[in-house]
């Protein structure tokens, strides 16, 4: 085995144990992103070369000096006998959305091109602290606003690994690309609407969306605050339990982030599921899209790949030992969607507001008679058409007038999708959850430019996720199979508030039951055929 | 059901009070889309909220700390922070005048 293909965990114990260098695994995953990664993203990147249409554009920025100091600084300690930390000489590729102090956080817009932070993300700096490297920064659609990458000022977009004509998801798309292409072993993703999970999904790869405030947001560029939730990107459960172990837990520059004792989350992954239950609900068996002259939604059918791939994992659950309980209702989740399209629009044209060309970012380079003109151009260039729809629509619905009609019901739709999880995990409800079972896309990856500009049709396709961060709870997706293109099917666990650990635990299980299935032994497009030192 | 329609004259106030310029392109595929997306938003109406149901903020309230006290604390690296804004002049942050006048 490569060491590009090593798991964070075997890496950080194999450096720990002084078996493997920490500047050779940042080697390795520097050469694996000039094999595979192609030309990185860039202002104006325009048009690439075939050739380049092949690559994955993961990153926007390779941080080689930065990772190598920090792998020099895990081996120093090594050989002085210190802990170097759970994630000793682990790669990682941290989202563009991140502030990292020594680079350029751009949110993949032109309002960021030039901004370097002067301090770090909390969650960036605890794995830093934990023996990281960071690799660099990676792709996203403009400010997190898209679920295909496509909508990023910083072109060549991502590509999705296991077929480079198709989109790798988004927001987190070159997170979960470079995590599938092995250029690191670990991303960190923010999660708002599902922009962990549906590219996970897309990719092949693991992601979670921890409760709301169990990591911190300190240095994460906010997009609807409510909602954001930073979290790992793996290529196993055990990845991510190590990655979630070392960034979670409170931070007293954040008020929203959680006091409550963090969970051994290592300890519990080995135990079965036996007795466990873990629901399926019909409710998560459609997609529901409104009739633009209505309003009115009408149900069509979830991809018949991704359908059968979820009812033979629950299976595979049961050959394990978990109970399955079927006809769980989650009545609210078709109203998940509408419900975002007002509570994180509403957030984020507030959150945009910052965004004048003033204080930091760019501003017009136009003569301008007036501050109101330097705001109004700025904005202009500054921004691209997601961002101005998302500014737009935020303050249609909260404007005056209009607050108890959209917003204020918004929230009252989210409190009854909140109730929809409440009753399922009751200890002594109806059902008694430990875990609901779900698909964690509709269908599987789509091709560039399928969806790209149909803001409505591109939403949608996080109408599975987006419940769970209307609710504050955790929710994981690992890989379940592929469909007859060969793409890979996501199912999505999510559990009860704090319940990282169980649903990791259940995913855990489910690598171990479906480890010999011939789906696993079939490798990204951009990996198969190589040839590995 | 009769939907709510953002119309052009109310797109065009939205587009100054959000201080954008938008291009002729921009402005055809921005209001069609608001529109769309309004038609999704439209649906929420379709729910009955049970009296007494009390708006989410967060859906999972918060944990949090408390706030610390109001107490002052310098930022030690003041430089960087006026080094990061477009224009500034003697440790200060400069915009064009807010009247237009030179």
């Amino acid at each position: 085995m490569s060491l590009t293909s090593l798991s964070a965990f075997e890496v950080a114990r194999k450096v720990k144990a002084g078996e493997l260098k920490a500047v050779d695994v940042a080697e390795a995953a520097l050469a694996q992103i000039r094999a595979v990664d192609g030309l990185p993203g860039s202002l104006d990147g325009g048009a690439v070369s075939a050739d380049e249409e092949k690559k994955v554009h993961a990153f926007i920025q390779v941080t080689e000096k930065m990772a190598l100091e920090q792998a020099e600084k895990v081996d120093q300690a090594v050989a002085r006998g210190e802990d170097a930390g759970l994630l000793a000489g682990v790669p990682i590729s941290i989202k563009d959305i991140f502030c990292v102090e020594g680079t350029t956080t751009t949110a993949a817009s032109r309002m960021l091109s030039n901004f370097r932070p002067p301090y770090t993300a909390t969650p960036v700096r605890r794995l830093i602290d934990q023996g990281a490297l960071i690799l660099g920064k990676v792709n996203l659609d403009e400010f997190t606003f898209g679920s295909s990458n496509e909508s990023s000022a910083y072109q060549p977009a991502t590509n999705n690994p296991w077929n480079t004509d198709h989109v790798p998801g988004g927001s987190s798309g070159g997170s979960a690309a470079s995590v599938a292409a092995e250029e690191v072993a670990l991303s960190l993703g923010t999660d708002t609407g599902g922009s962990i999970r549906q590219p996970a999904a897309f990719c092949g790869v693991v992601g979670l969306k921890p409760t709301y405030g169990r990591v911190s947001r300190l240095g994460l560029i906010a997009f609807s605050s409510s909602l954001d939730c930073p979290g790992p990107l793996s290529r196993n459960t055990r990845d991510a339990a190590l990655m979630l172990q070392a960034m979670a837990g409170v931070d007293p520059k954040d008020s929203t982030s959680s006091t409550r004792a963090v969970d051994d989350y290592l300890s519990t992954l080995g135990q079965d599921v036996k007795g466990l239950r873990i629901g399926l609900s019909p409710d998560y068996d459609a997609v529901y899209y409104p009739n633009f002259e209505t309003g009115e939604l009408h149900k069509e059918a979830i991809q018949k790949e991704v359908h059968e791939t979820l009812y033979r994992s629950a299976e595979l659950l049961a050959k394990a030992g978990a109970e399955i309980v079927e006809n769980v209702p989650m009545p609210n989740t078709a109203y998940g969607i509408p419900a975002y399209f007002v509570i994180s629009r509403v957030e984020a044209a507030s959150n945009l507001h910052r965004f004048d060309g003033v204080k930091y970012g760019y501003r017009t380079e136009s003569a301008v008679s007036n501050l109101s003109e330097l705001y109004r151009l700025t904005r202009a260039e500054g921004f691209g058409p997601q961002v101005k729809l998302r500014i737009l629509m935020g303050m249609y619905l909260s404007a005056a007038g209009h607050d108890a009609d959209y917003y204020t019901h918004a929230q009252k739709v989210r409190a009854l999708i909140r109730q929809d999880f409440v009753r399922a995990f009751e200890p002594d409800g109806d059902h008694r959850l430990d875990a609901l079972l779900t698909p964690t896309t509709a269908t599987t990856s789509f091709k560039r430019k399928a969806v790209f500009g149909n803001s409505l049709l591109m939403q949608y396709s996080d109408q599975m996720t987006v419940s769970s961060n209307h609710a504050g709870v955790p929710a994981l997706t690992i890989p379940a199979g592929l469909d007859e293109a060969g793409l890979p099917i996501g199912i999505q666990l999510i559990g009860n508030d704090f319940r990282e650990d169980l649903i990791l635990r259940i995913g855990h299980a489910f690598e171990q039951v479906s480890r010999d299935e011939a789906w696993r032994k079939v490798r990204p497009q951009v990996l198969a055929g190589e040839v590995k030192a | 059901m009769s939907l709510q329609h953002i119309t052009p004259e109310l797109f065009e106030k939205l587009v100054g009070l959000a201080a954008l310029e938008l291009t002729e392109e921009e402005r055809a595929y921005l209001f069609e889309e608001m529109n769309h997306q309004l038609a999704s938003v439209e649906s929420l109406r379709q729910i009955q909220i049970p009296e007494g149901t009390t708006p989410s903020l967060y859906g999972l309230h918060p944990e949090g700390i408390s706030p610390r006290a109001d107490e002052w604390k310098a930022f030690t690296k003041p430089k960087q922070i006026v080094a990061l804004a477009p224009e500034s002049e003697d440790g200060m942050i400069a915009v064009p005048d807010v009247k237009g006048a030179k």
